[in-house]
């Protein structure tokens, strides 16, 4: 269980601070493939980092922490040390963590979006794959063992001799997804890691996590802009817009009868094949993070907004069995427009 | 009937490799043979995934890459290979392109109206005060006002926005066709139906023929009225864009609709060989789609499949179709 109480992430640039994500509260269950949607800028890959502990400047934690449960047996925790430093500046405070870079790899792992820009290019996988390992893991047949999880992976063992370029896209991604689940973590992040495949080969690697997840029973965060990608392999979606969590809820039900109104928009506005109807965009833009934000931040852009929302913003709260939203007209849009009526 | 598009054994060879010796040769385009006839406009899509040569396509369109062979013509003038061509004020005048990245396509440093400015002047040939009613009608067209554009930066758009403003710069000339090369892959999905809906209202109230280039299926689906799918280099299936999408024949075309991620349709669970020869792929005398497919037998290693042309007006690249 991984459980965000209420997270504050801001970068700090030359003009400023600006928070990319803010105010997250949310439980995150075990055993489970949770899909982090959103467009370009809401927060969703900040959110990864933030939870993997991945803190670099000018990426900080203002606000808030991350409890992880990790560990197979029940009950043992592992708090992460993101705190707020006493002795800092008042701009924020400048914040560390410290406890759950010792569970990397292990326990908790990360798939990158380039995976050519991750392995190093002078180096023969099968070196990169061990040094990741510490040295009391590295007997002399785990050359034999790495090969035997590829193999089961259905990769070419001859693949960890290969130098990253010598590998295609495809073959690139999934090495990075061996690597990121050997040790069986609990944990897995995955941060767009389709996104530059083509669609074939996305489909192999997406199958592949599944085939890992069942198999390991593991949490994987899966953020991906294409709300397609999340219909195949998620079990539970989080929705996010403008650094603010908006919906989350069990994958069926936010794509058979989404809460906010953003989400039932993004999914309406898809074509699909075979279907005719005319599809419509969202009209505007995401707001600025740079500006003071008041009230609900998809309202400019939302048919259903009201002074309520221009004035008040949506908390984020349970309007069905494990389906939150925030939005002060929750589900009403389907009664509202009147043309579906449940 | 306008001939809108034609190209005849277009071939584009890329040589990769050591300077002198081991060379090898990468056929982008082989034998790309592709006719569109109309008198209405039409949107032309051609799909296919990174590798399949449909960039190099696009881009020997816009003539920024010489063919090795064969030639192309656009509305019944030939724009590439031997013989007389245009000029190149005469061709811009009559293909535009837009590129994938707004952000790359204007520069950081350079206000959006100087490009829109630049093309009306040059490459429409129009006065001053004519070429500012010209920006401003192009703009209009696109859904935005002049006074909104003029003496901003592309760092105060928004992608969509800013492929707007490519669109408005391409319409300046009056093209008739303009090549657009995976025009919305860069842009948020709540925005990329409005530029994909502008596509659709200019083809048809202003007439504009368009091809897009993409490896989205679904908006290939959604706007186009002929599809080309290529795999390395070749055509492996053409026609109707509902037809062939409705119908694939090609054993290509199907696995590429099923690897599509859709809402509402969840994936069987079958495992997926992997092919891992890219490169070779483009050496293959046969089909070279042979390697993954399916139903492949010796003829396909061997022989190249020629166009089937099927009831329906499609041409399937496949023994077997």
């Amino acid at each position: 269980m991984i459980r965000l109480n209420n997270l504050v992430a801001t970068y700090t640039t030359v003009r400023g601070q600006v928070d990319a994500v803010d105010g997250v509260n949310l439980t995150i269950p075990d055993g489970k493939i949770v899909g982090i949607a959103g467009e370009s800028g809401c927060g969703k890959s900040t959110l990864l980092k933030v939870i993997y502990g991945d803190l670099i400047y000018p990426l900080a934690l203002r606000q808030g922490n991350v409890e992880y449960e990790i560990g197979m047996s029940p009950g043992h925790i592992v708090e992460s040390k993101i705190r707020r430093n006493e002795n800092e500046t008042e701009n924020g405070g400048q914040v560390a963590t410290r406890n759950i870079k010792d569970y990397w790899f292990k326990q908790i792992s990360y798939i990158p979006q380039a995976s050519m820009s991750s392995l190093n290019p002078v180096i023969r996988i099968r070196k990169q794959f061990v040094d990741f390992l510490d040295s009391a893991q590295r007997t002399p047949n785990i050359l034999e063992k790495i090969r035997e999880y590829v193999k089961s992976l259905d990769l070419p063992p001859e693949a960890i001799d290969a130098y990253p370029h010598q590998l295609s896209g495809g073959m690139r991604q999934r090495i990075m997804v061996a690597m990121a689940t050997f040790f069986r973590p609990d944990i897995i992040l995955a941060d767009e890691p389709t996104t530059a495949l083509d669609v074939v080969v996305q489909k192999g690697i997406l199958m592949l996590l599944m085939r890992i997840q069942e198999e390991m029973n593991n949490t994987i965060l899966f953020v991906s802009h294409d709300m397609g990608v999340h219909y195949q392999i998620a079990h539970k979606m989080l929705i996010m817009y403008a650094a603010k969590a908006v919906e989350f809820g069990d994958s069926e039900d936010v794509f058979r009868a989404p809460l906010h109104p953003y989400t039932k928009m993004l999914i309406e506005s898809l074509p699909s094949i075979g279907d005719n109807r005319i599809r419509k965009g969202i009209a505007g833009r995401p707001p600025s993070l740079w500006e003071d934000l008041i009230g609900c931040r998809f309202a400019p852009r939302c048919p259903l907004a009201s002074d309520l929302c221009r004035a008040q913003e949506p908390e984020l709260v349970e309007y069905r069995q494990g389906h939150l939203a925030a939005c002060h007209y929750a589900g009403n849009h389907i009664n509202r427009q009147g043309s579906e009526t449940s | 009937m306008n001939t809108i598009l034609k190209t005849s054994n277009l071939n584009k060879v890329y040589r990769l490799g050591g300077l002198l010796f081991n060379r090898v040769r990468i056929n982008a385009l082989d034998d790309v043979n592709l006719t569109v006839e109309s008198d209405e406009p039409a949107i032309i899509s051609v799909v296919g995934e990174s590798g399949s040569g449909k960039t190099t396509l696009a881009k020997v369109l816009l003539r920024l890459v010489r063919p090795t062979s064969g030639s192309a013509l656009v509305y019944d003038r030939q724009i590439a290979g031997e013989g007389e061509k245009p000029s190149n004020r005469e061709f811009f005048g009559m293909v535009q392109p837009i590129f994938q990245n707004p952000f790359e396509a204007f520069s950081s440093h350079r206000t959006v109206d100087a490009y829109l400015y630049s093309t009306a002047v040059r490459v429409a040939d129009l006065e001053k005060t004519e070429a500012v009613d010209a920006m401003a009608e192009a703009l209009r067209l696109v859904g935005l006002e002049y006074r909104d554009v003029r003496g901003k930066y592309p760092n105060q758009f928004s992608g969509g926005e800013l492929q707007r403003v490519s669109v408005a710069r391409a319409l300046i000339p009056h093209p008739k066709i303009i090549v657009a090369d995976e025009p919305v892959s860069m842009i948020d999905a709540s925005l990329r139906m409005n530029v994909i809906n502008l596509f659709l209202s200019l083809k048809e109230e202003f007439r504009r023929s368009f091809l897009y280039i993409t490896h989205d299926l679904s908006t290939a689906y959604y706007i186009s009225d002929y599809i080309a799918v290529m795999y390395r280099g070749c055509i492996v299936e053409f026609g109707d864009a509902r037809t062939i999408l409705a119908d694939p024949q090609h054993p290509y075309t199907q696995l590429l609709l099923d690897s599509i991620p859709e809402i509402g349709h969840k994936w069987d669970r079958e495992r997926m060989a992997m092919a891992d020869i890219e490169a070779k792929e483009f050496q293959f005398e046969g089909c070279r789609f042979c390697n993954r497919c399916p139903i492949a037998k010796d003829r396909c290693i061997v022989e190249r499949p020629l166009a089937t042309e099927k009831t329906d007006g499609r041409k399937v690249y496949c023994h077997f179709a």
